[in-house]
């Protein structure tokens, strides 16, 4: 057995040589950098090590819009996103006709570039010296007034980053959808039938557990993904997002690398490392509602 | 409660684009199933057999004719309203419910004055799971179960809001072979303490012999006879009836009847009276020989089997449509037979020999050789 054991760790060697070198090494340098104060990285000394970055990010005002601004996101946008494209895969499960060209034009915003799209959104919704955009033209025809969605209020670009994460994320959550949809054993829907169960019913008491391991998948994924976003944001109000009002958390980690006001690796570190604990936090707490609410 | 037929019909379009006809899959039925009685849809698969289940629950709505449940027409009726209880082949059970869920799953749909309280249910499914003995099991999922349990568990599910009618479709093909002697006398057994008219789909006519009160066979939508099971057994209407019930098969020969005299090749095997002249298949059910050294059937002898009780003698005739006659015979013909072979050097592997049979009478039936009609049976 103690050979095997040995054996064993020879096999797994390149694995963890590779995952030593690009995940364990660099996690635990931030970690380091992050407590580091006053690093720099040209002459890579320090004077102290402490709590203080952390505490420097906590109070920095850029970094509590980011982070009120990354919540709103996750918070409005997962929910929101999961439930359309639950209802647009229920929709698309009980059309027969034309169903796989909805399938596919739903799926389009998947293989489109997010800067792309970014341009699309600038057109619907920017205003210019020449026009309102195609959207305030819209809201004056039923007799709004025109809002700057982009350089306005906080609200209306609030709005233009939810619609667009949405949109962005919602073919790949449809395709996941209909395809769990699919796989739900037909005879069960037709046992219910007999039963004379209700559609909602059906639906509460068979659909959604059947499709509960497919939804708490999308769920997490979402919620990773809307703290992570950051290029939506660039897409739509340009690099200089402390200036728009709308940064995320890895937007003002970016920023504290590369930005305007660059040159803290541990400021980013720190706010890095604020950003996990975060995720963690949120995904083990998904993991325990989880574990009463889905079905295997 | 009595059910009746009444020229059910149900096309499905042809998928083919190239147009063709509509696929019938129940071509005009017509019958009446009394009340409380098992009864047996048997026939081949593709027959039209579930397709006719799905259109008395309701699943299905049937192109023309009506259904009538103790004279009232249910045609028109959801089948939610119906009162059916239907036991799917695959079960159908609801993976995420405990076994006790799964069973009130159809009461916790009832409305108005028959909406009952959580305690109600409870004690329905009870009751339910008792008739069908799992009533150990009421905390599991149905992936803890065994198929034999999954399969009571979805019989007390269609049971629970007592049904007027039990529809099972091909209960026991997902089952091992002792498992469904087993479970197809369970069923007998509740469906005898109910008292519900149950209708079950079948393609094993052993199943369907042996349990049923009465059997419908079927070939390509179209019903070929429906009686209890033993005259369908000894009274087959037609050469596909004949073919389709008991194993072994029938030994179908082709043959012909001159003046009376039954001829199978130019063999003359025995005298039936009242039958007409012509061309005609002829079924010998495989209990219907006797070796018999003046007998006129005369084969080439290819090997004897014994199987447990049953002693066969395989023989091969020219007239014979297929590869090898099979004879029961019983143990004490067998062992004669078997001493007679010896003594002469015959009917051993290296030296295949001769036998010659004479047939039971009541075991020879005569098809007409185009319509496959019966022609000839000699009555009891």
């Amino acid at each position: 057995m103690k050979n095997n054991g040995s054996k064993a760790w020879l096999y797994l060697l390149p694995a963890l040589l590779f995952l030593g070198a690009f995940m364990v090494y660099p996690l635990i340098d931030v970690l380091i950098y992050s407590v580091e104060e006053g690093y720099n990285s040209a002459s890579q000394s320090y004077y102290d090590v402490g709590l203080y970055n952390y505490s420097y990010v906590l109070h920095d005002p850029y970094f509590l819009q980011a982070l009120r601004n990354t919540f709103l996101l996750v918070i409005i946008t997962v929910p929101l996103s999961t439930g359309t494209a639950l209802l647009i895969s229920l929709g698309l499960s009980s059309i027969k006709k034309l169903r796989n060209l909805f399938q596919t034009i739903y799926f389009l915003p998947y293989v489109t570039n997010t800067l792309a799209v970014g341009l699309v959104f600038m057109i619907l919704f920017k205003k210019t010296a020449y026009t309102d955009g195609l959207v305030n033209v819209l809201i004056n025809l039923f007799g709004g007034e025109s809002v700057d969605f982009i350089d306005g209020p906080y609200w209306a670009k609030m709005f233009v980053l939810c619609f667009y994460t949405i949109w962005v994320v919602l073919p790949f959550k449809i395709l996941i959808l209909t395809s769990a949809l699919a796989s739900v054993n037909e005879t069960l829907y037709k046992a219910a039938r007999i039963d004379g169960t209700s559609k909602f019913r059906i639906f509460y008491k068979i659909t959604l557990p059947m499709i509960s391991p497919m939804i708490f998948y999308l769920v997490i994924t979402g919620f990773i993904g809307a703290f992570k976003a950051y290029s939506d944001a660039v897409a739509l109000f340009g690099t200089d997002l402390n200036a728009a009002g709308m940064n995320t958390i890895v937007g003002y980690v970016y920023d504290m690398l590369y930005g305007d006001s660059g040159g803290y690796p541990s400021y980013a570190s720190a706010a890095a490392l604020i950003l996990f604990v975060i995720v963690l936090t949120i995904t083990v707490i998904n993991l325990m509602i989880s574990r009463k609410n889905v079905h295997y | 409660m009595k059910i009746v037929l009444e020229n059910l019909t149900k096309r499905f379009p042809n998928r083919n684009k190239k147009g063709g006809a509509d696929v019938v899959a129940v071509d005009n039925f017509n019958f009446e199933i009394p009340d409380g009685k098992l009864i047996g849809l048997l026939g081949p698969s593709g027959c039209g057999k579930s397709t006719c289940l799905n259109l008395i629950s309701g699943l299905e709505t049937p192109t023309e004719g009506r259904i009538y449940f103790d004279g009232e027409d249910i045609t028109d009726l959801p089948a939610e309203n119906r009162g059916v209880g239907l036991v799917f082949q695959s079960y159908a059970l609801y993976p995420h419910l405990t076994v006790l869920r799964n069973i009130t799953f159809p009461l916790e749909n009832l409305k108005g004055e028959k909406k009952m309280n959580r305690h109600e249910m409870d004690e329905k499914a009870l009751e339910a799971a008792r008739l069908v003995q799992i009533d150990g099991l009421m905390e599991r999922k149905p992936n803890e179960l065994s198929g034999g349990q999954q399969q009571r568990v979805a019989i007390a599910r269609a049971l629970v809001k007592m049904p007027r009618v039990l529809l099972l479709d091909e209960p026991l093909s997902n089952l091992d072979a002792r498992l469904r002697l087993q479970t197809r006398e369970e069923i007998r057994r509740i469906q005898r303490e109910t008292g519900i008219t149950t209708i079950f789909v079948t393609h094993d006519q052993e199943e369907a012999m042996s349990i049923s009160d009465m059997i419908v066979v079927m070939k390509d939508g179209v019903i070929q006879q429906i009686d209890k099971p033993q005259n369908v057994y000894n009274d087959p209407k037609n050469l596909f009836v004949a073919k389709f019930l008991g194993t072994p098969a029938i030994n179908v020969f082709v043959g012909s009847v001159k003046a009376e005299r039954l001829y199978i090749g130019d063999d003359e095997v025995m005298t039936v009276s009242g039958a007409p002249d012509g061309n005609v298949y002829i079924g010998v059910r495989p209990e219907g020989f006797v070796p018999d050294d003046n007998g006129g059937l005369k084969c080439k002898l290819s090997g004897i089997e014994i199987m447990g009780r049953d002693t066969s003698i395989l023989s091969t005739h020219y007239a014979h449509e297929g590869d090898t006659i099979r004879a029961i015979v019983d143990s004490e013909e067998a062992t004669r037979f078997t001493e007679a072979n010896d003594a002469s050097g015959n009917g051993t592997a290296d030296k295949p020999g001769e036998v010659s049979f004479s047939l039971k009478p009541r075991k020879v039936y005569l098809f007409d050789r185009v319509t496959e009609e019966r022609v000839y049976c000699k009555t009891i």
